[in-house]
């Protein structure tokens, strides 16, 4: 049985090009970037150039390009590399209540250092209100963070209005871009960004290969002390495989963006719209219109969300209950909880995310065999029996 | 007061970085050419002076606007 992938968002495979060239700087150019011999010269060309691609795919100049290891530390370097620059301004952050959990902890760990944060609720699909963050903006607020696109149920926040309120009131914005670059059409300065975190992954590029876009003059301190890479604001020797991986990847995004997000969303609504046909007591979660490409979510009552992913998987479909990163932690979903699940519900969460090879018959395959995987659960679930009565 | 040649953009950017960029940018240029450096940093109060004094460079002036500091350092000595 040939399994259909639909976990792009935990891990995506490389781009075969990716691999390409990446393969040289794992081999014969293993030099430092750093390096004024003639070792260093190519990596230090081959970062360069990946550093180009990238600001082009955002809409940013290369020196604006930090690169770190992760989405997860661009997001911590974002904002405790802002909060310890500013520490004068003030000590208030606004956020949301469904950000990922790599921008979610420092702030709840700054929160227990003295730091005020004001978490901001979001309505039933996910959004935040771009006059609740404007609210919500003192004169000692330092930083607004709000991320892009949510990774559990695909909401894509209106980042365009919340920048134009920081631009006004002077205050920096973040935004967690993980689920977005190189996914969707990313602009820092359409969107009015000063921070963004994202990486290669999403785009079929390397794991342990991140960025941070930093608005040009905006002063950071960094997370890791040490040489100059990076001007300053990231020390250690530089992931030149990863970097050149990265690169391409975004390049390779750049030109499949539009066609790809045209498709996978016709796939994902008809995913959508046909399990809600099939399946009873079952709830499309996030925004139907401003959404992920990629991602079709749900939660499903009298069903438990990590008992559906090894039912499914069983019959060679692979989802994900929630977000991969806090699968382990079995815990119901903040995010569910946040946009007015109950806890019961919650718990029923299941998301697919389609990719590069997902096709039509793939779809079809899973809109044939989720309804059987939802009653095979329920059948022997004591309270379904009962309510079903 | 001093004419430019060329102008480097070091604001955001911690010392030593804005001095690294300058010794890089330096390179580059001509003997006998300006440039101006950029920055927000009250390091590079000190560091520019010293690091002209070290690389045989003319420290010209530093010049302070609200949180910026415009430098001019003309280069005389070619490495």
């Amino acid at each position: 049985m040939k399994e259909i992938y639909l976990d792009y968002m935990a891990a995506a495979p490389l781009l075969p090009e990716v691999r390409e060239s990446m393969l040289p700087y794992l081999t014969e150019c293993f030099g430092n970037p750093q390096s004024r011999h003639g070792y260093g010269a190519a990596p230090r060309s081959a970062v360069a150039q990946a550093r180009e691609e990238i600001a082009r795919l955002i809409g940013a100049a290369s020196r604006e390009i930090i690169f770190t290891a992760s989405g997860s530390e661009a997001n911590n370097l974002a904002i405790k590399g802002i909060l310890a620059a500013q520490r004068k301004k003030g000590k208030h952050i606004v956020t949301s209540m469904i950000e990922h959990f790599s921008v979610a902890h420092p702030l709840k760990r700054l929160e227990q250092e003295g730091y005020e944060i004001t978490w901001l609720p979001v309505d039933g699909k996910g959004r935040v209100r771009p006059e609740a963050v404007e609210a919500a903006i003192r004169k000692e607020t330092v930083l607004v963070s709000i991320q892009h696109a949510n990774n559990e149920i695909g909401t894509i926040q209106p980042l365009e209005e919340i920048g134009r309120t920081t631009q006004a009131r002077g205050v920096l914005f973040h935004t967690d871009a993980v689920a977005t670059v190189g996914v969707v059409p990313f602009d820092v300065n359409l969107l009015g960004v000063d921070l963004a975190g994202f990486s290669a992954q999403p785009f079929y590029g390397p794991k342990g290969a991140g960025a941070l876009y930093l608005r040009r003059g905006t002063r950071l301190y960094p997370l890791v002390d040490g040489g100059i890479q990076e001007e300053g604001r990231r020390a250690g020797t530089e992931n030149v495989a990863g970097i050149v991986g990265m690169g391409v990847a975004a390049r390779e995004a750049g030109k499949r963006l539009a066609a790809e997000g045209a498709r996978l969303s016709a796939l994902r609504d008809r995913l959508i719209d046909q399990l809600v046909g099939r399946a009873a007591l079952l709830h499309p979660t996030g925004d139907r219109i401003r959404r992920l490409p990629s991602i079709a979510s749900f939660a499903v009552e009298f069903v438990d969300g990590e008992a559906l992913v090894r039912t499914l998987e069983r019959r060679g479909i692979i989802a994900a209950s929630g977000s991969s990163c806090s699968a382990d932690a079995l815990k119901i979903s903040p995010v569910l909880t946040a946009i007015g699940f109950p806890g019961n519900v919650a718990q029923g969460g299941i998301v697919f995310s389609l990719g590069m090879q997902t096709t039509d018959s793939d779809i079809d395959r899973v809109i044939s065999v989720f309804p059987e995987c939802v009653e095979e659960i329920r059948r022997v679930s004591p309270i379904y029996s009962k309510v079903k009565r | 007061m001093t004419a430019a040649d060329l102008t480097l953009d070091t604001l955001g950017l911690f010392c030593p970085i804005p001095v690294i960029l300058t010794s890089k940018k330096i390179k580059q240029m001509e003997l006998n050419q300006v440039l101006e450096i950029l920055s927000d940093d009250e390091g590079i109060k000190k560091d520019m002076p010293a690091w002209c004094k070290s690389s045989g460079n003319e420290f010209l002036d530093l010049l302070q606007e609200g949180k910026v500091f415009r430098v001019y350092v003309r280069k005389t000595k070619q490495p």
